[in-house]
């Protein structure tokens, strides 16, 4: 145990300073209201979802969890289940097998909801594109309004993404 | 085993390369006949895949891949078209059985004798009939869902009940499904469920020029990059004839290990988190990330992606960069004993560590388990011993092996891989040869079957290549380990309880892109 404390204490607080929202990651207007937006800032519950990506994005969404970023002490969490959440996080092109997995995900969160696509293929398709088996990027088959882009993009900018989200338009 | 030897010197070409790998076409007899004298040598399967030639030679081929006693073999049979089938071999191995529905789901050639003929990579994305590695078949051709009603294995008696997990999982995960049939909180039976992530990367890779399909190939398991893509530039060069300087290879192993020690430190994190100590998920992937960092600064990318290319690798370091590398290396070693010393003596996470998700060696072996996984469950299959190749030819890579093959087994495995890595990449950085790092890949291909294989952070990764004359690829085939490893994962977890499964997966983390394909 004292083991334990003492690498706790020796290794002290590491987390930086959160990122600033950033409007060129936006897709379309903000379309929460006001109100909305207050209640989201400072308590926002995230539902991931991997339509098909590569797994680098799910690295780097991870690492937003480690001591340095420390995404869940701005108040955002991530939750297991879509009825639960205010926002999906969605990686990958969107692979046809799990095209319907994705829609019903998006229609058992409740209303209002955001959607932040992440990573270059989510933005566009990517290196895999659209296919017999991809439907390309997350857009094509719900709506987005923050995507990252990125291969895979930062943890820091993954956090600006979702920050960006729930910022008031500017 | 000397027998066995020469006769295959005499049937076989040698392929050119980094790998030490034989090719051969063989008669529908012998391809039985060869099997059955391999598999009782002791060779494992690593791949099976199919090629359509119908235009060169009106033929379908089926390939297998196997690795024995310090040698890639890997013989071809030619499939009449009209008759598209080919004599099995899950029956030897039993990690062929998945193998063989892929196959039978992307080129419509089938195992005659196979005893499980449902589809495993299609779902209801295309239609029965259409097969997409033909050449007539269009990459960009879009279907109307078709239905999916998949057939579990349904387990019955008193009491028993399904649990379907997936495809979209609790955590920050990939996507499948797990169909569990459980009795109270014992797990009688797991059946998987996989290709909800297959996004066509064998048949985008068609036509591309061998030194373009790199990307693609760095993105088939972000988490594997390092290892896909020098298995890529491994058969490209071989294909070219093209020699890599010395100290590119260097840099190679050395990004491999690296991409080893991150991939274990984030792992040991997330399994002490799965067992309640989320000291440990704070302390590992703070260590992972100030490596990660250092990655981004020295190489250009955190995970090293598009680092390694045909001809060598993109960049080159300089002898401060190198005693940075150095530095952290020993810092990390210290971190690492001293987080392991605190787990061991942590009894509520050995508690969850000991006995649970057992894999016993007997049963590793004759299903074929590879890798970390294969290491921890008595095996002592590592790449980097049996089929070395530069730098690992003179680095004397100590294989860590346990017995007990249980999640215990697993983490003391990565642990010990972790401060082995870290020997290797200080001995990498102190010895590093002198000279460029990239030489432009020669454009004629002087064969045109080639394999590349090295062993990544969970286990063989190949890379086979069918290249036409002006340089393009015609077929690119890819093997990720987890093939071999997700049909142990439904073995490990009989008669555990069905909150020990996070823990059990996290021990072996494999890759559904990988697999997906």
């Amino acid at each position: 145990m004292i083991k334990t404390l003492r690498r706790i204490v020796v290794g002290g607080i590491r987390t930086e300073a959160p990122p600033e929202p950033a409007e060129e990651l936006r897709t379309m207007r903000q379309r929460l209201s006001e109100q909305v937006l207050e209640h989201f800032a400072g308590a926002l519950a995230i539902r991931h979802v991997d339509a098909g990506s590569c797994n680098g994005c799910e690295l780097e969404i991870n690492a937003t969890h480690n001591p340095f970023y420390n995404l869940e002490g701005l108040g955002i969490t991530f939750v297991a289940s879509p009825r639960h959440a205010d926002m999906l996080l969605v990686t990958g092109p969107v692979s046809r097998h799990m095209e319907m997995a994705l829609r019903r995900t998006y229609e058992a969160t409740p209303d209002p909801k955001l959607v932040v696509a992440i990573g270059d293929c989510g933005c566009t398709g990517g290196v895999f594109g659209e296919s017999y088996a991809s439907r390309g990027r997350v857009a094509n088959v719900i709506p987005v309004d923050v995507a990252v882009p990125g291969c895979p993009p930062t943890p820091f900018a993954i956090m600006q993404g979702i920050l960006t989200a729930i910022a008031r338009e500017k | 085993m000397r027998e066995l030897h020469e006769e295959m010197r005499q049937r076989f070409t040698p392929l050119p390369g980094a790998v030490a790998a034989w090719h051969g076409r063989v008669s529908r007899e012998e391809w039985r006949a060869w099997l059955v004298r391999l598999h009782g040598h002791q060779a494992r399967l690593i791949a099976l895949w199919g090629t359509d030639r119908r235009a060169r030679e009106h033929v379908f081929e089926v390939h297998a891949a196997l690795l024995l006693d310090g040698a890639l073999l890997w013989f071809s049979l030619a499939v009449d078209p009209d008759h598209p089938e080919y004599p099995g071999l899950s029956d030897l191995y039993p990690a062929g059985d998945r193998m063989q529905r892929a196959l039978a789901d992307m080129l419509g050639v089938s195992a005659v004798d196979a005893e499980d003929t449902r589809p495993w990579l299609r779902h209801g994305a295309w239609p029965a009939a259409w097969f997409p590695l033909r050449a007539d078949a269009d990459v960009a051709a879009g279907f109307a869902a078709v239905a999916d009603d998949y057939p579990f294995v349904t387990v019955t008696g008193d009491g028993v009940h399904e649990i379907p997990v997936g495809p979209v999982h609790a955590g920050t995960i990939e996507p499948g499904h797990f169909r569990f049939s459980v009795l109270g909180e014992r797990i009688l039976r797991l059946e998987e469920r996989l290709g909800y992530k297959h996004k066509a990367i064998e048949k985008l890779m068609e036509g591309r020029s061998l030194v373009e399909g790199v990307a693609l190939a760095g993105r088939i398991s972000g988490d594997s990059t390092v290892a896909y893509a020098w298995a890529y530039a491994q058969a490209t060069e071989s294909a070219t004839g093209t020699a890599v300087p010395e100290r590119a290879l260097w840099l190679r192993g050395l990004l491999l290990e690296r991409e080893r020690i991150a991939n274990h430190l984030g792992d040991l994190g997330a399994l002490g988190n799965d067992a309640g100590f989320a000291f440990a998920l704070a302390q590992f992937s703070a260590l992972k990330e100030i490596w990660l960092r250092r990655q981004a600064q020295i190489f250009g990318h955190r995970y090293l992606m598009d680092r390694i290319v045909p001809g060598g690798v993109t960049s080159d370091i300089d002898g401060a960069a190198a005693r940075a590398m150095i530095e952290d290396g020993r810092r990390l070693e210290q971190d690492v004993r001293q987080l392991r010393a605190i787990c061991d003596d942590h009894a509520g996470v050995q508690d969850r560590f000991v006995g649970t998700g057992i894999v016993a060696p007997d049963l590793a072996r004759r299903l074929g388990l590879c890798g970390m996984a294969a290491r921890a469950s008595g095996q002592t299959v590592d790449l980097r011993r049996a089929l070395p190749i530069v730098p690992y030819d003179r680095l004397d890579v100590a294989v860590a092996t346990q017995e007990a093959g249980d999640v215990a087994a697993r983490v003391s495995v990565r642990f010990e891989e972790i401060l082995e890595s870290l020997r290797l990449c200080a001995r990498v950085l102190e010895s590093l040869p002198a000279g460029p790092v990239r030489v432009e890949p020669a454009s004629r291909i002087v064969e045109p079957r080639t394999a590349g294989c090295v062993e990544g952070w969970r286990g063989e990764v190949l890379i086979a290549i069918e290249s036409s004359e002006d340089g393009r690829i015609e077929r690119l085939h890819a093997h990720d380990p987890s093939w071999q490893n997700w049909p142990l994962l439904e073995h490990a977890v009989i008669g555990n309880i069905v909150p020990d499964f996070p823990l059990i997966n996290k021990s072996f983390n494999l890759s559904y892109s990988g697999h997906d394909l």
